[in-house]
Formats: C-alpha cells, structure tokens, sequence
C-alpha cells in the first residue's frame, strides 16, 4: 500500500514540476493535468499486469505514468526531443509506451474507447489473459462512440473494464448542465455492463472496487463499467488554476481539496512526516533526475518528417 | 466471375491464409453482406473473425484500430460511403494518423470497404462520393477498383499491405463479369491502360471507366482521332508515370469523374498535369464531373447531375473541334 501512496505522490509532484517549468515556454504542447485524480489512476493501473492495455484520453499523465511508462520519455515528449515517447511526434496529447502496455491517448474525446473495445475483442479473439482499460471521462460519456463501445462490448462479453473518471466538468460547464439527473454508472448498467461506483479520491475504496472487477473481467464474466468521482485541481488546460474564472462554485475547489486523495491515504496508511519527507527527497530525485535526462535529448530530424506517413 | 464474387475470392483466400485477417461491418457475417461480398465467410471463419457489428459506423473503424493494435489484420466493411462519415473521425483523426504520431511505433493493417456512387434513385444520402476528401489525407492509402480482376487483385494487395487503405467500389459494379486470373501479376497501384491511343488522354477510374469506354467509339468517330483510356485504379498514390507517358504522346488531358466538380478528385490530376506536364499540353485540360449539387432522387434529374456515356461524348467533342481537332 505504501508503494502505491508513493506512487501517487510521485504523480503528484511530476505533475507539479510540468506546471513550474511550463511558463519557461519549452514545452508548448497543451498539458491536461492529472492532479487530484491520482488515486484512480493508481487504484487501477497497479492492479494491472505489464502485458494489459490501458488506452486513454488527452488527461493522461497519471495513466502513462501508473501503467509503468517511461517517465524520461514522457518528459522528452513534452518538449518534443527525439528521445520522447512518440520521437517528439506527438506532444502531452499523444503518448504510447507499448512496453508498459500504454497502448496510447489521443485527444479527441471519445476516441480511444472504440479503440480500447477493438483491443479487447483482439484480446478475447486470441484468448489471451490479459484485458483492456479505457479511461474516460464524464464529458467523452456524452460521445456516441462510448455508447456505441459499451454495447458492442456487452453484446461479445469483452474483457474491458471502462474506467469513467466523473471530475464534473467539463472544461467549463458542470455536469448538471450537460446531463439529466442521474448516476451516469446506471447508464452502463442499463446497457448491459456489470457497473460499480465509488470514491475516486480514496484509494482504498478504489482498490477492492478494481479488484472486484478485475476478477469479473478475468473470469470472463464480461465488461465492467466503473464510475469514479473525483475532482480537477487545476485548469482543464494548462499549469494554472482556474478558479477566478467562477465556473465552479466558490468553495467547492478547496472542499475536494480536503479530500485530497494523497492526505486521505497518509492518514489511513499512517505514513508520518519523517517517512514523508525521506519518500518525498527520493521522488523529487527520480524527477529531477528524469528531467535532466529528458533535456539531452535531439531535435527530430526534418529529414524525417515523410517517414511512418506510411509503412 | 463477378465484382463481388471476385471481392469475395479475395476474402476466403487472404482468411483462409492468415487467420488474423478478420472482417466486420453491418450484415457481414449471416446475412453475407449488402452486396453479398462476404457471403459464406461466416460458415467458414465464424462468428469470432466474421463479425455481425451493431449500426456503428464509427466503432466499427474504431475497433478495427484496436484490433489491428493487438494483432489482428481487420477488414471493415461500411454499407455505403455516405455512412462512412459517421466513421470519418476514427478514419482520420485514429486510423490515419496512429501510426505517425506513435512514431511508427504501430501499424495498423486495416481496410476500410464502401462502395459509393449513383446507383438507381438512391438520392442523396447514399448516391454520394468521397475519394476526394479521403485521398486528401496522409497516412491513408486509396484505391478503387473498376473490373473483377481490379477488385480480386486490389482487395487482397490492400488486406496483405501494413497500412491503412481505404478500397472504394461502386453500386453498380457489383455484378459486372469479367476474367480474373488470380495468377496475374497486377498492380493495383499501377493505371491501367484500359485501351491504348493517340491523340487524347482520358483518365477516369471506378465506373466512369465503363461510361468513357463506352463513349468512346463516338469520340473516335466524330474528331477522327484515337484515344488513350487511363483507369487509375489508385488515387493515392498516384502512378504519374503512366500519365506522364501518355500525355507525352496524346498532348490532351481529360479528366472524367463522377463526384462533385468543385474540389473533386480530378482537381488533383489536372493540377499535377499542369505542373508537370505543361509543355506537353497541346491543348487545355478538360474536366468532366458531377454537378455541384446533392444527388436528386428523380431518375431523369439523377442522371443530369453526372457524367454520361452520352454526355462525356458530347463534351469531349465540343472541347475537341474547339482546340483544334
């Protein structure tokens, strides 16, 4: 358990030095931050084994980082060097790590959940062990193409767990004004998914809810759906906080705050502030570390720019 | 044997060669498909590489892009073009571009099956023609394919290629016959010359190669000259070679098509002739395509807003006698 607070707060603080070093203008890619949310993204991944896929959506730090990506490589793709997950061919928006089963994200929201349910039904073709999570928020559950993805993988019993991360906005507009009242993991449910909810911010809700559906999935019992609530810290985009802007009711911000979900796993786990600070000098090493690593990276060549157009 | 059953030969020997070819779409598998291009591949594959998919359009793209990630090599088969948009952004913004942005870290074997076109009084919802927007994008291989041994030859080329091809058919190509000689060496990305000439060079592809063919005789017979028929079979990449040789001989270009005339296809022929060609031109280009109108569901207005035999004939004649033939 230890391992996975570490692991969440290395999330946290890589996230945070994204933000401080994005004024210096290198890195010119749109980030989507992941903080506030890293319980879900540790909560799953964690439970996962190298050879499962997770596909995602343009919030994708935290799953890149928590399927076991290359943190080097992610860095070096922000500031679009060769040595970057993607070459520097993609940016934030764009990343893959194939080796830790982060078969990719991309920006259109919605797109991927088709892509993950086609993986899964490769997966099942071959019978292989392994099983596919789609991450997705409570904006891209609004795209056809989730409804469309949900059905097929009830209709074949897919292995696919649907991982829906409900922060509550999208990137201005709360959810209230997008959708009628109702719990959105009951829509999957209706469809014909085996749907579980809970806390997104507590670790230790999150972690026995993927088990539960790891061991559905695993045994073949279909697809799950699993909405999770959470909040967005910062802007839906960039590595600023939004809160003047007052889409979102005062208070609110600083109420998900209190709950943050590292604080919520300190507590519960009893990690005291000297094991703190020592877990907190090693991650703040790694990242440094990785930065400095990402920087020696080359420019892609122009000459390269025709290449992978095609096979 | 016919279009679709020289489609559907195709199909069986690539399955029956590698079982990661897999084929989906809307009625595909039980009912053998709209056109019956996928009939008994259901009884012999199964259900698990012969999938019967939901109404769509767009997850049957998408999964197809997930599919070929892990392993498989899809063939997706959409009813008609007009229902491809709806799979327009897993076609443009995941299928064609996954592989670029991932540095070529995958790549995705995947065909993308539609046939489009006028058909009979379908109107304008299902009568439509893409090839412009989709030979507009990099990453995207299109080809088409006007004969049975086009289509036997150019589906399994484009099922054994690694990249993402789009293969267009045409509603009334369907039961056209014709020989196919599976032993042939054809090259689906090279143009056919359908029939060889002097004077004018007519490139078409899809069905209007028939309507040309068909115009022909009368062209010949009118202006006293010959002409040479080009089918381009693939629309990106482009065999300019061929077209280079022949406009080096005929020093006359005439582009037939059956999509719209602004922004269509041919736009991209005349332009790289006149960019490339220049000085072998004797004489302006001519373009033949539809009206830059919706299809109309009348069969008389249907008919008026493409090319036909009759009206290629009498275009080129007047675009002939007015530059000097």
């Amino acid at each position: 358990m230890k391992v996975l607070w570490r692991e969440m707060l290395r999330i946290r603080r890589f996230e945070e030095m994204v933000a401080s070093q994005y004024a210096e203008q290198e890195m010119r890619c749109p980030v989507h931050l992941s903080v506030g949310q890293e319980a879900i993204a540790v909560g799953v991944c964690s439970q996962l084994e190298p050879e499962d896929l997770v596909y995602s959506n343009h919030r994708a730090h935290a799953h890149y980082l928590a399927k076991g990506g290359d943190m080097t490589a992610l860095i070096a793709e922000f500031y679009g060097l060769e040595n970057g997950c993607v070459g520097g061919w993609g940016g934030s928006m764009h990343l893959m790590d194939l080796k830790a089963g982060f078969a990719g994200s991309t920006p259109i929201v919605g797109g991927t959940v088709p892509i993950a349910t086609g993986a899964a039904w490769a997966q099942k073709l071959k019978q292989s062990s392994a099983c596919t999570v789609s991450f997705l928020g409570d904006g891209c559950f609004e795209e056809g193409g989730v409804a469309e993805s949900l059905n097929f993988a009830a209709l074949h019993q897919l292995p696919i767990l649907y991982v829906l991360e409900n922060n509550l906005y999208s990137v201005y507009t709360p959810l209230e004004k997008r959708q009628p009242p109702r719990e959105l993991y009951k829509v999957a449910e209706a469809m014909g998914l085996k749907s579980l909810k809970g806390f997104g911010n507590d670790l230790e809700e999150v972690l026995p809810l993927v088990e539960q559906a790891l061991k559905w999935i695993r045994s073949g019992e279909g697809p799950v759906f699993l909405e999770l609530s959470t909040y967005r810290w910062p802007e839906h985009c960039g590595p600023n906080d939004d809160d003047h802007l007052g889409y979102r009711p005062e208070g609110e911000l600083q109420r998900w705050q209190a709950r943050c979900p590292i604080q919520l796993a300190q507590v519960n786990l009893g990690i005291d502030e000297i094991e703190r600070s020592q877990i907190e000098a090693e991650v703040k090493q790694e990242i440094e570390k990785c930065w400095q690593q990402a920087l020696e990276g080359g420019i892609p060549k122009a000459e390269n720019m025709e290449t992978n157009v095609y096979a | 044997m016919l279009y679709r059953e020289a489609l559907n030969l195709a199909y069986h020997e690539a399955m029956t060669a590698d079982e990661s070819v897999v084929t989906l779409g809307e009625d595909v598998g039980f009912y053998g498909g709209s056109y019956r291009v996928t009939e008994k591949l259901y009884e012999q594959f199964g259900a698990h590489r012969v999938i019967d998919t939901p109404i769509s359009e767009q997850s049957i793209v998408g999964n197809a892009v997930g599919m070929a990630i892990g392993g498989l090599r899809p063939v997706a088969e959409i009813m008609t073009a007009n229902f491809a948009l709806l799979a327009f952004d897993q076609i443009i913004n995941h299928m064609a571009k996954l592989p670029y942005m991932s540095n070529g870290k995958v790549q995705l074997p995947i065909v993308v099956r539609f046939p489009q076109g006028v058909s009979k009084q379908l109107a304008a919802q299902h009568s439509e023609s893409y090839e412009q927007m989709l030979a507009a994008v990099p990453g995207l291989i299109v080809l088409t394919a006007s004969t049975p041994q086009a289509a036997y030859h150019g589906l399994k080329k484009a099922i054994e290629l690694d990249d993402p091809v789009i293969f267009i058919e045409h509603e009334l190509l369907y039961n056209k016959k014709g020989e196919v000689d599976t032993q042939a060496r054809f090259d689906p990305f090279k143009a056919q010359i359908v029939k060889p000439g002097n004077n004018i060079t007519l490139v078409s592809y899809l069905k209007m190669v028939d309507d040309v063919m068909t115009a022909v005789p009368e062209i010949e017979q009118q202006l006293g000259v010959s002409c040479e028929v080009i089918d381009l079979n693939s629309l990106n990449p482009i065999d300019t070679d061929t077209l280079k040789t022949s406009l080096s001989k005929t020093g006359r270009l005439v582009m037939v098509e059956e999509d719209h005339k602004t922004g269509g296809y041919g736009a991209q022929i005349v332009s790289w002739a006149s960019e490339h060609c220049f000085y072998e031109l004797d004489a302006p280009p001519l373009r033949i395509a539809g009206l830059d109108t919706p299809i109309p569901y009348n069969r008389t207005l249907e008919l008026a807003s493409i090319p036909t035999p009759d009206s290629i004939a009498q275009q080129i004649i007047q675009w002939g006698k007015q530059n000097g033939l």
